[in-house]
């Protein structure tokens, strides 16, 4: 899960990086009072979870606070790649010597922790990486060792940073590592961090990603969950306990196992091409259970979706037996279908493995109409396709 | 043959006692398993009857192995207390710890895959992972044992119905050994370790490796298969259609940027002469033509 700026400024200071302080408003008059309370020059920054948003107009130095309220006018309401600005974080400014770049991350090719630094910051650092890959430091981080000051000293001579401050930047280095660890973090990075002209170490950005696979340790971090930005529909699996994604197509897929839902998708988008381009509504793994309920929340998210045309239940029996599968199917539709706001659409079933002749027999006899079933998954997924493009 | 996992294999279940541990502890002695026993700390001294057998548990994964002679062990624990199994597995020495459990926070994934590496014992399958099967001689984790029996195809796959689904498939010609890795960011085995020891066992005749998005492993697969391998291998990649930014299923499956795209890891693996189906059962037969 990634985190605001300000989100990521708050786990900074938990862990004593420097940074500056900050308000976050949502609208152009309390950007004003918070410049007023802050005094000199701030700096009104767009807060999306999105990086580049210097370039694309979200970071701007207000002088005054009738600045700060002219700027956050022109940001709130901003579409950064997609990401709509609803928030506004307003900081002192900083006066700028020269910028850096830190970051921590799990490096999934090394199956270890990586550092990553450069004296060249405030710039994209995957041009660092293409265009002057001499200044960008790449140290691997032995999870068993962690960081010493003597490896952090390292990491800020091999980057470049200039000797002076090469002390203060090893610090700011050795407490974003703690923030990486004590937070969970698969990235802490920050971009720029900057030398001021006062010769203090500062972070002036902050990029959090955090594994929520690790929330059970960190019971706070709920709070960073924000579904303002989320699907509805997203939003509603997610309550369910739904493992869903919503796509931009119009055939809904139900399936077990993530990797064989995605392979549904793929496969479905496949045989649309036949179709003029039909394309999956959705990913949802309802996962080994498969329970009738489970099977009934995933059908209703999915059938309350406008635009999904047709249904797609691609299901392998693997620990799950496809007798229980179809009498979940059997029931959900017998649970959705006494509600009053039903929505009949077509049902594309694939059962295979373990029972798949018992599943398929419960499926016929329970003789629902709008439930078709096709052998195999290439079949079934054209099948849907099909339904989707000549449905109205 | 078949590899890492054969029917000399003895297996210790830590978590047996628990309600998937228990469960699936009977499924695996159903299907041929060698379990001698089960691990949870507390229980020690207990004896569990599971389909039939009388199963002794223990407190710690030291004194089962010394007790049952035990050189594998499959880990149901939850994720709360997965990273302390997992290391009294690699203290023990144990030759193979096989990680079921999901949602294990990487950071202690990537603590008890170090230490794994500095003791140089033990291997690690998973996490997030179906689990290894080795039709008709051993079947460690949560795979069905009865899709197919043992063959000459050597498979390797992030994804556990994805697996079920090519052995399906591929039915009629069975499997040497199947290992899910695992769909995390960080796992004990790669598709490369995998393939190695496919090359080098006699009974394989051809490889099916499945990858998906995120991370570069079908890449760095690629290569290795264009330096070491003789074999035929074909592959199959998931989440072409996996929108940027989002997580599908899988902790590891994601796109970020341009970085871990199943357009990339087709490319990279068609670079290196892998043909890459369109579907499982499109790569089901690219391996039948590949070995007639
Ligand atoms: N508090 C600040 N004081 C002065 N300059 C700032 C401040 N915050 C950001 N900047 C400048 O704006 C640039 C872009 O801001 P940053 O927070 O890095 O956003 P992004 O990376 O999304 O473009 C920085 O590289 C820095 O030069
Ligand atoms: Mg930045």
């Amino acid at each position: 899960m990634d985190l605001y700026e300000y989100q990521a400024k708050e786990l900074f200071k938990a862990n004593q990086v420097p940074t500056q302080e900050g308000a976050v408003v949502t609208s152009a008059e309390a950007a004003k009072l918070a410049a007023e309370s802050f005094g000199g020059a701030t700096v009104i920054k767009a807060q999306v979870k999105t990086g580049g948003r210097g370039k694309a107009g979200g970071v701007k130095l207000a002088n005054d606070p009738a600045a700060a309220f002219t700027h956050a006018q022109n940001i709130l309401g901003l579409d950064i790649k997609g990401h709509i600005v609803k928030k506004i974080l307003v900081t002192p400014a900083e006066d700028i010597e020269s910028e850096f770049y830190v970051s921590f991350l799990v490096d999934r090719s090394n199956r270890s922790f990586l550092c990553m630094a450069s004296v060249a910051g405030g710039i994209d650092i995957e041009e660092v990486a293409a265009k002057t890959p001499e200044k960008l430091a790449k140290i691997q981080i032995d999870p068993l060792q962690g960081v010493s000051l003597e490896l952090a000293l390292a990491i800020a001579r091999e980057a470049q940073i200039p000797e002076e401050i090469q002390d203060a930047t090893a610090e700011v280095i050795m407490r974003l590592w703690d923030t990486f660890i004590n937070s969970d973090a698969t990235l802490v990075e920050v971009n720029p961090l900057v030398k001021t002209a006062d010769n203090r170490v500062v972070a002036l950005d902050g990029k959090v990603t955090l594994d929520e696979n690790a929330f059970f340790r960190h019971p706070d971090f709920e709070n960073y969950v924000d579904i303002s930005n989320e699907d509805p529909l997203e939003t509603a699996a997610k309550a369910k306990g739904l493992n869903y994604v919503k796509l931009d197509g119009s055939v809904g897929v139900i399936g077990n196992g993530a990797g064989l839902v995605m392979s549904t998708l793929d496969v479905v988008a496949y045989a649309g091409e036949n179709f003029g381009g039909v394309k999956p509504a959705n990913f949802l793994d309802i996962g080994g259970g498969a329970s009738a309920q489970v099977m009934a929340d995933g059908l209703e998210i999915i059938l309350s979706d406008k635009d999904v045309k047709s249904v797609f239940v691609n299901v392998f029996g693997g620990i799950t037996a496809c007798d229980a599968v179809a009498n979940g199917i059997v029931q959900a539709i017998e649970m959705l279908s006494s509600k009053e706001n039903y929505q009949q659409k077509p049902i594309v079933v694939r059962l295979d493995g373990n029972n798949a002749k018992a599943g398929l027999e419960i499926l016929r006899s329970a003789n629902i109409k709008n439930i078709e079933i096709v052998e195999t998954m290439d079949a079934a997924a054209s099948k849907a396709a099909e339904l989707a493009k000549w449905a109205k | 043959m078949a590899i890492f996992l054969d029917k000399n294999s003895v297996v210790i279940v830590q978590g047996m006692t628990g309600s998937e541990g228990r469960k699936h502890t009977e499924r695996m002695i159903a299907s041929g398993t060698n379990i001698a026993g089960g691990v949870t700390p507390g229980k020690g001294g207990q004896v569990v009857e599971i389909a039939g057998a009388q199963l002794p548990v223990f407190n710690s994964v030291e004194e089962a192995k010394t007790q049952t002679g035990a050189n594998v062990s499959v880990v149901f624990v939850p994720p709360k207390f997965a990273k302390a199994a997992v290391l009294e597995a690699i203290a023990a020495e144990i030759e193979l710890c096989v990680v079921i459990t999901e949602g294990i926070p990487v950071h202690d994934t990537a603590i008890f895959f170090a230490q794994a590496q500095r003791s140089g014992k033990t291997r690690i399958i998973g996490p997030n992972c179906p689990g290894i099967i080795s039709p008709g001689q051993s079947n460690v984790g949560i795979t069905p044992a009865d899709i197919t029996s043992s063959g000459v195809i050597g498979l390797v796959s992030k994804s556990g119905t994805l697996t079920y689904q090519m052995m399906y498939e591929l039915r009629d010609l069975g499997f040497t050994t199947a290992i899910g890795i695992g769909g995390d960011p960080i796992v004990g085995t790669t598709h490369i370790d995998a393939l190695a020891a496919f090359e080098k066992d006699p009974e394989t005749k051809a490889i099916v490796m499945i990858g998906e998005i995120g991370g570069d492993a079908e890449e760095r697969a690629a290569l290795y298969i264009k330096d070491h391998l003789t074999k035929p291998v074909v592959a199959y990649v998931a989440g072409f259609t996996a929108p940027e930014g989002k997580t599908m299923g899988h902790a590891g499956a994601i796109v970020s940027g341009a970085s871990g795209t199943a357009a990339g890891k087709k490319q990279a693996l068609e670079a290196v002469g892998v043909k890459v189906g369109k579907t499982p059962s499109e790569t089901a037969n690219l391996l039948r033509s590949l070995i007639k």
